[in-house]
């Protein structure tokens, strides 16, 4: 193995490994505050919408909105499918269905 | 906790993770085509998906290393791309409190945006402990590895997106965001935070728009219900 390489993969696992532990080290040995409390808890929505709507309604380098993404339309019955059965094993597996027809149709 | 009862964590938490080791296998693939074709050997591709263990910022590294960057931007690089995991450790946090140093460090190598989204789901409904939530990152993990190094190896030879395999992780974003939304607040905050996200993925390169728009979100969400309580007609109550 190179070794200039060797040390950026180790470079790269350091950086990558901090905002990861630090947090977790430092924040569950006291307790928090109310409102960060309150705050941290609309994090998991904030975050899963986040990485959800640029990934269906965007596309290229650099990014542009584009509504005819493929995704945005699976994305849709997906979400309903979602609401209604309350199953992730169900949405993922009709989200990936449909997502493999509209590719064999396009 | 006796030993039994040990194995069954470690089995919930691997049996939680199936809809992310579907998306793995099917992105680390083609992380391995594309890494071998940018010269890396597999032993190098193997290590790096160990060490590194991100998808986006391995596929960002590995096209700088293509284009000859050097340490410097591609450390820097990665930094910023994966300075996102630091709101999901800090939200992981509420629920691994009196874990053992030790196990946190495990622990905290495998936090990905995948395995956080199922954590949290599952860690909110109950029933879940750091065993379950460290057999999800780990059983992720060697999905990883296993699927990058096996890239590298045939990617080539396997059809791309064959049964919307691509789509998976997309799929079970959503679901678990219909599960995180309990209240009209959450609505708004996951409203917010994903129009918010595309304004600024369109305007900035990279990927800050995660960090940026769950900052803001969660924070209006905070300011809203602070808001909602000072109202006269919901004083005294909690």
């Amino acid at each position: 193995m190179r070794s200039e390489l060797l040390l950026i993969i180790v470079g790269m696992g350091i950086v990558t490994y901090l905002p990861r532990w630090l947090p977790l080290a430092f924040l569950s040995r006291r307790p928090l505050p109310p409102w960060l409390i309150e705050w941290l808890d609309f994090i998991p929505a904030a975050v899963l919408s986040a990485l959800i709507l640029p990934a269906v309604m965007t596309t290229g380098e650099p990014r542009r909105i584009d509504l005819m993404n493929p995704a945005l339309w699976v994305s849709l019955p997906t979400l309903f499918f979602a609401l209604r059965t309350k199953s992730l094993a169900g949405t993922v597996l009709a989200g990936m269905g449909m997502y493999w027809l509209i590719s064999l149709l396009t | 906790m006796n030993r039994r009862e040990r194995q069954k964590a470690i089995r919930e938490g691997m049996a939680a993770a199936w809809p992310i080791c579907l998306g793995y296998i099917a992105i680390g693939l083609a992380f391995g085509v594309i890494a071998r074709r940018m010269g890396l050997s597999l032993l190098e591709i193997g290590l790096m998906s160990l060490l590194v263990y991100a998808g986006s910022a391995q596929f960002i590294a590995v096209s700088m290393l293509g284009a000859g960057a050097g340490f410097l931007p591609v450390v820097t690089t990665t930094f910023s791309v994966n300075l996102r995991h630091l709101l999901m450790s800090s939200t992981l946090s509420l629920h691994l409190n009196r874990l053992a140093p030790g196990w946190t460090a495990l622990f905290a190598y495998g936090v990905t945006d995948e395995s956080f989204a199922v954590n949290m789901d599952r860690f909110s409904r109950g029933g879940w402990g750091w065993r379950q939530a460290l057999a999800v990152n780990h059983t992720t993990n060697l999905v990883w590895i296993m699927s990058t190094v096996a890239g590298g190896i045939g990617g080539q030879f396997i059809p791309a997106g064959a049964f919307g395999i691509d789509y998976a992780l997309i799929a079970m974003f959503i679901s678990l965001l219909v599960f995180q939304l309990r209240g009209r607040l959450h609505v708004l905050v996951a409203a917010i935070s994903g129009l918010l996200a595309v304004a600024i993925a369109v305007v900035l390169p990279g990927n800050y728009y995660i960090l940026a728009a769950s900052l803001i979100s969660a924070s209006a969400g905070l300011a809203l219900s602070r808001v909602e309580r000072l109202r006269p007609d919901k004083q005294g109550k909690p």
